[in-house]
């Protein structure tokens, strides 16, 4: 008896001896919310499995769901490139410097953060163009909006969230003047039942477009609940929620990158750089338009996708005013990368302060 | 009507909503905690509640069903914890924070194949009469029938844990539980059934936000909604209906600030999200310098017959 257990113990250690020998490498995955949350941490999970499917037994993939910003990130960094790990994707903006932080103790383990903007040796920083799809986000609902009240949940007052606003609201304007944007704040990326209550809060203020920049699909649910109401798949498709009020979405792919950028540590090629991809390279993807969006509208929006993703277009092109009428793009003038990386100020136009 | 561009009657009925999951959970750990155990499980047994509710909702598409297995889901699940705390004498403040983490994996392993499915959700009740009040009717008489079902239940604690034998007994374990033993009551047996209690009103609670407030299934949904829970029973003295005036000012406060932020009122936002945890604070204070907090005396003591 005595013996069997010994040798079953022995086997199994040789087992698992072998399977650590058969992945090549290991790549870690940190979320901020759960893999299920149907939106942002859904689509980097969908990058992960990708990854699996690509390199099969060559990569061993780990991941850790729900993971705070801040300082808990470090410890679960941490305890990632202890495990073993080769590259570790951390995917929320407020791991930015605790991945700088991890990155400096483990020279040898290669990190990619998302969103972020401070990189160093052995990390990159990757982030994709939202805001062109929310120009054609704001496209349809400056077109769709008869109330012209225009709600949007915003989750932090960061640059990239900023931006989707800013965006957002120059595409509305364009095609109607009158539109307004009501704009609040949840401090939060995922908490289903505070942003089914923002969601209603802005219903309640007469809004009959809801944009949301947090991730699960509360707000969806709550417009329909309201009826009236259309709303925008938000780093998912969120598919089930159309034709209405669900009317589009934009679709974060990262598989692609997340390959790639295994594949170059694989072959040793892995250095830091910086990624920002838009339409036009796939990485943002503007889902169906649904049959609850006129033929003409759908026409117009799939054109303004089109031109931005063959770069004809930018969706910061001047003229353009800063919200307290100083001017910062001349007409035919487009915003630099730099200046959107750190964008910290509303366009004219939009009402009520950025949270400092 | 309109108070800085907020409709009051709308601003009521939603913070009654938003805050029935909290009032639900409380007013069962209110009893729990009568009864001198301490149940930080709450958040897992409101997830559980959640995901048990939203899937017996789906497949049998009545919602009424979902809350009835919700608060059985709940109750089950407590009583792992009850009996690890009352029979095997664990550390209650460890056992509940498991029980937490417990109910968090079960519901994500459970609620899998449900994610991005709709629910058949509650109808409001827009009682006769009632509901036609101009003003009072829509703030507070077409709810759904959980709002009301939440508000009796904090009416019968109160009875209960007041003017009847059960609950003078329920308090008297709470408080000392060596002389209710030496009077002859079942201490354990009177715990376990309070801490059963305590899961069934979260499991409701849970199902509340899954079936009514978001209404849909998605991952680790409840957000923190259980440790407000726990807070608002402090808050409130343990006295049930205080934990109604809590859980209302909670919600109430949140969902305010977000209508203020919606109407654009020129208000910082920092200082209007903070605010329901500031007004938390504060009124905590206020009760703790009056003193005497009405905690039961053996709460969180583990009890065992020879002592």
């Amino acid at each position: 008896m005595k013996l069997k257990s010994i040798l079953t113990s022995a086997i199994a250690a040789v087992a698992l001896g072998t399977a650590a020998i058969a992945a090549d490498i290991k790549v870690g995955f940190v979320y901020v919310g759960p893999v299920g949350d149907g939106g942002w941490t859904y689509e980097h999970d969908q990058g992960r499995k990708a990854v699996v499917e690509a390199f099969g037994d060559r990569v061993e993939t780990i991941y850790q769901e729900n993971v705070p910003e801040g300082a808990d990130s470090e410890r679960v960094m941490t305890q990632m490139a202890l495990q073993g790990a080769d590259l570790i994707f951390t995917t929320s903006f407020g791991y930015m410097d605790p991945t700088i932080n991890v990155a400096k103790k483990f020279p040898n383990v290669k990190f990619e953060h998302a969103t972020g903007y401070k990189r160093a040796d052995n990390v990159s920083t990757y982030s994709a163009r939202f805001y062109e799809g929310r120009a054609v986000q704001g496209h349809i609902a400056g077109k769709m909006t008869k109330t012209n009240k225009i709600g949007y949940i915003g989750s932090f007052p960061i640059p990239e969230v900023i931006r989707g606003i800013n965006s957002a609201y120059i595409h509305a304007k364009k095609v109607n003047p009158d539109v307004e944007f009501n704009i609040v704040w949840a401090y939060t990326w995922f908490d289903p039942a505070k942003e089914a209550d923002a969601a209603n809060a802005l219903i309640e203020q007469g809004c009959d477009v809801v944009l949301q920049h947090t991730d699960s699909t509360a707000p969806q649910a709550a417009a329909e609940k309201a009826g009236n109401v259309i709303t925008f798949g938000q780093a998912s498709d969120m598919a089930e929620f159309g034709p209405l009020p669900r009317v589009s979405s934009i679709i974060d792919d990262w598989g692609p990158y997340y390959v790639a950028r295994t594949q170059a540590v694989l072959d040793g090629t892995w250095t830091s750089m910086d990624t920002w991809d838009g339409i036009g390279p796939g990485m943002v993807k503007i889902g169906e338009i649904s049959s609850a969006v006129p033929a003409d509208i759908k026409a117009e929006a799939e054109a303004l996708r089109d031109a931005l993703g063959s770069g004809e277009y930018h969706a910061f092109t001047g003229p353009l005013n800063k919200q307290d009428g100083t001017p910062w793009l001349a007409a035919g003038e487009t915003a630099d990368d730099g200046t959107l990386a750190g964008m910290n100020f509303y366009v004219e136009g939009l009402t009520g302060t950025i949270p400092q | 009507m309109d108070f800085l561009g907020i409709n009051p009657v709308l601003l009521i009925a939603s913070l009654m909503v938003s805050a029935t999951p909290i009032l639900l959970a409380a007013i069962g750990e209110t009893v729990v905690e009568k009864s001198g155990v301490l149940n930080l499980g709450v958040e897992g047994m409101m997830i559980v509640g959640a995901v048990v509710g939203f899937i017996t909702a789906v497949n049998t598409e009545n919602p009424a069903i979902g809350f009835v297995t919700a608060a059985i889901a709940g109750a089950l699940l407590s009583t792992i914890f009850a009996t690890l705390v009352l029979h095997l004498k664990s550390n209650q403040v460890a056992t509940g924070l498991g029980l937490t983490l417990v109910g968090l994996g079960i519901s994500a392993l459970l609620g899998k194949p449900y994610e991005g499915i709709k629910s058949p959700t509650l109808q409001s009740l827009d009682i006769p009469i009632l509901a036609d009040i101009p003003i009072f009717g829509r703030m507070l008489f077409s709810h759904d029938a959980m709002v009301y079902v939440s508000i009796l239940i904090v009416g019968l604690v109160w009875y209960t844990l007041k003017y009847t034998r059960a609950g003078l007994v329920l308090r008297a374990v709470g408080e000392n539980h060596d002389a209710a033993h030496a009077l002859g009551y079942k201490v354990i047996r009177i715990r376990f059934l309070a801490i059963m209690f305590g899961g069934a009103c979260s499991g409701l609670g849970g199902a509340y936000i899954s079936l009514v407030r978001v209404p849909q299934w998605t991952e680790g949904m409840t957000a923190g909604a259980g440790w407000i829970a726990l807070a608002i029973v402090v808050f409130a003295s343990w006295k049930p209906w205080r934990t109604l005036i809590g859980a209302y000012l909670f919600g109430g406060i949140t969902v305010l600030q977000l209508n203020l932020q919606a109407a654009g009122v020129a208000i910082p936002v920092e200082y209007l999200s903070m605010s329901p945890f500031l007004i938390t604070i504060a009124v905590l204070v206020i009760i703790s310098a009056r003193g005497n907090q009405g905690a039961p005396a053996s709460l969180g003591r583990p009890f065992h017959a020879s002592n």
